[in-house]
């Protein structure tokens, strides 16, 4: 069991209000992304949530029961920091066994516990090490084995993956994944990345200053994002707006486009460009393009168009996959 | 780049320094090694002669010398516990936020800043002297009898002296090392369900290791040599009750005019203090390790 509800809950700090009061429903075994830009309050919320911080009002309740007031290690939550937070001077045995051994649980069942998280996440070699001796990867196993052997109702990770190297990311990402589909666990992660959001994510909650932008499963937030700020965050490269005299021809203030929703020709199209920068992938290449009384749009091409700095290419946007914004930045 | 070349360059420039410092220990320590072996009284000149062991002989069979040993080791063993001990606490007292705590760790750090001499004085005439210090004022505020402390109690007055000025060190290092302590880690313990106490034993304590050592080794260097707050407050007395090793050299050589006994009794006070030294790294030594 592990849902989690948010009722107004906000927090300040001082006279800075971080967090306007904000609902939130998570569903027991959802894996929740928390995702938007530095500074918009979601390690706050998940801190909020892990009872680190404490609310300025509002109530949080975990499982049904009200948990508002609740010390952090009574609410059945466990939190994997970004720093990992290891304990330097214990194996890492004892790093897993320590919120066994706070909770006074008799020593047999601990080593069967830790057996078990050794063995699921590859750490059986490792027992005896230091946090010290263990290579980054290693080390956040480490720090997500310590969260489940005390069979938490959720799980919440703090951008777990941003201290580690681009390859290492990638495979970390999978076995997150893994470990949720093994365990059917409730859990609430945190990041700035959208790709993380987009590939883990049941459903990504979206902040903004705070502010939730918009709820819901990756694909509906990449097809019908309700705003400009979460057409722009989700997606990669990021979404093309246009205003002007293309967009009031749709009859909106603005619209955007996705790079991929382009596309480019060399002979026709609705607007005429140079290209500048081109990046060739291999699978794909990406086009800055500088259109007259548009600016640079970033297009996505096939990896065999190529094409040279200084080249005239046409692009024309995909109608149907237009988004078209009303003044306020709200989609229409 | 380390070439052979400049490998002998930079010998040859530290060459100057090296030797300084060499000489600067090796010529002491050689007189004080030759004149061990001297019969030297400033009384009777004239008389020098080569006399073998028989420095060391008078220096280790005097009774004085076992109690000055015990009180050496009592009074770095003493000051040692009061200032861990009671840094480890100040540290916590001070890491907590409050306000004025700039003003607040000035304070605490100020009684370094006084000289030996001046603290010894200060304990001596204001605090533990039975008629006008403060301690007999209290005592007998309350209706007891005043403690005449330096008589009575000679060597835990030096410990508290000695403790009073060397407690800022402790505290100031010890605070760096807390202040350290990585707040995701607490917070980590705080998740897996540790109390304060907990957190303390097993989070803090563990950190505060090698501060701790540091604290124990340089403190160890000093105190094993602590000479002028005897001095100036009970003069080694009374009879040998707060003599240690240090002051019973400096009573051999320069009270009873014997240079001879007074170097063997240096040379073995070195003696001495590297078999503290051996002992103290073998104990805690390797918390100074990765």
């Amino acid at each position: 069991m592990g849902s989690i509800s948010l009722n107004k809950v906000s927090k300040s700090f001082g006279d800075v209000q971080v967090i306007p009061p904000l609902d939130l429903e998570i569903n027991d075994g959802e894996f929740v992304v928390f995702v938007g830009p530095s500074g918009c309050g979601k390690s706050t919320l998940l801190r909020l949530i892990a009872g680190l911080e404490d609310l300025t009002s509002g109530a949080i309740s975990i499982d049904g029961a009200d948990a508002t007031n609740a010390a952090p290690a009574q609410r059945g939550l466990a939190m994997v920091f970004q720093s990992y937070a290891l304990y330097p001077h214990m194996t890492v045995r004892k790093n897993i066994a320590f919120p066994l051994k706070m909770a006074g649980m008799d020593p047999a069942e601990q080593d069967r516990r830790i057996a078990g998280a050794a063995k699921v996440l590859n750490l059986t070699d490792y027992l005896d090490r230091r946090p010290g001796q263990l290579s980054g990867g290693q080390r956040q196993r480490v720090a997500i084995g310590r969260a489940i052997v005390r069979e938490p109702s959720a799980f919440l990770f703090d951008e777990p993956l941003s201290n580690l190297d681009a390859a290492l990311r990638v495979n970390m990402r999978l076995e997150i994944c893994d470990l949720h589909k093994t365990l059917a666990t409730t859990m609430i992660y945190v990041t700035h990345d959208q790709v993380e959001a987009m590939t883990m994510a049941d459903k990504i909650v979206v902040l903004h200053d705070g502010y939730i932008e918009q709820v819901g499963s990756p694909l509906e937030l990449y097809e019908n994002p309700v705003n400009k700020f979460v057409a722009g965050f989700i997606g990669s490269p990021k979404m093309n707006f246009i205003a002007g005299a293309p967009a009031q021809k749709r009859g909106a203030d603005s619209i955007g486009i996705r790079p991929e929703h382009l596309t480019v020709s060399r002979d026709a199209g609705e607007w005429a460009g140079v290209v500048g920068v081109s990046e060739h992938l291999g699978s794909d290449t990406f086009l800055h393009v500088n259109v007259d009384g548009i600016g640079m749009v970033n297009v996505r091409a096939s990896g065999e168009f190529r094409v040279k700095y200084g080249e005239q290419v046409f692009l024309s946007p995909i109608e149907e996959k237009i988004h078209r914004f009303d003044a306020a930045g709200l989609s229409i | 780049m380390a070439t052979a070349h400049s490998r002998t360059a930079a010998r040859f420039m530290l060459s100057p320094a090296v030797i300084l410092l060499l000489g600067w220990m090796i010529v002491p320590l050689s007189m004080t090694l030759y004149f061990s072996f001297q019969r030297y009284n400033l009384l009777m000149p004239g008389q020098e002669a080569w006399v073998g062991f028989l420095n060391y002989k008078y220096f280790l069979t005097d009774p004085a010398f076992f109690a000055a040993l015990w009180n050496t080791l009592m009074l770095v063993g003493g000051v040692l516990l009061i200032t861990v001990v009671g840094g480890i606490a100040l540290a916590v007292l001070l890491d907590q936020p409050m306000w004025g705590q700039g003003i607040v760790r000035i304070l605490v750090i100020a009684p370094f800043f006084v000289m030996p001499t001046v603290s010894a004085l200060v304990w001596k005439n204001m605090f533990m002297n039975p008629v006008n210090g403060l301690f007999a004022y209290i005592a007998k505020f309350l209706g007891m009898q005043p403690f005449d402390f330096l008589a009575h109690a000679p060597l835990m007055s030096i410990i508290l002296i000695v403790a009073w000025q060397w407690l800022p060190f402790a505290t100031l290092i010890l605070l760096t090392a807390m202040q350290s302590l990585d707040s995701e880690q607490q917070e980590a313990a705080e998740m897996d369900g540790a109390s304060v106490v907990s957190r303390f034993i097993y989070l803090t304590l563990p950190h505060l290791g090698r501060a701790i050592t540091v604290v124990v080794l340089i403190q160890t260097i000093f105190l094993l040599s602590i000479f002028a707050e005897i001095l100036v407050t009970t003069n080694g007395g009374p009879g040998y009750a707060s003599t240690n090793i240090t002051y019973l050299v400096y009573a051999q050589s320069l009270l009873q005019f014997d240079v001879g006994g007074g170097s063997a009794g240096g040379i073995i006070a070195v003696i001495l203090a590297n078999i503290v030294a051996i002992f103290l790294m073998r104990m805690v030594g390797k918390n100074l390790e990765t």
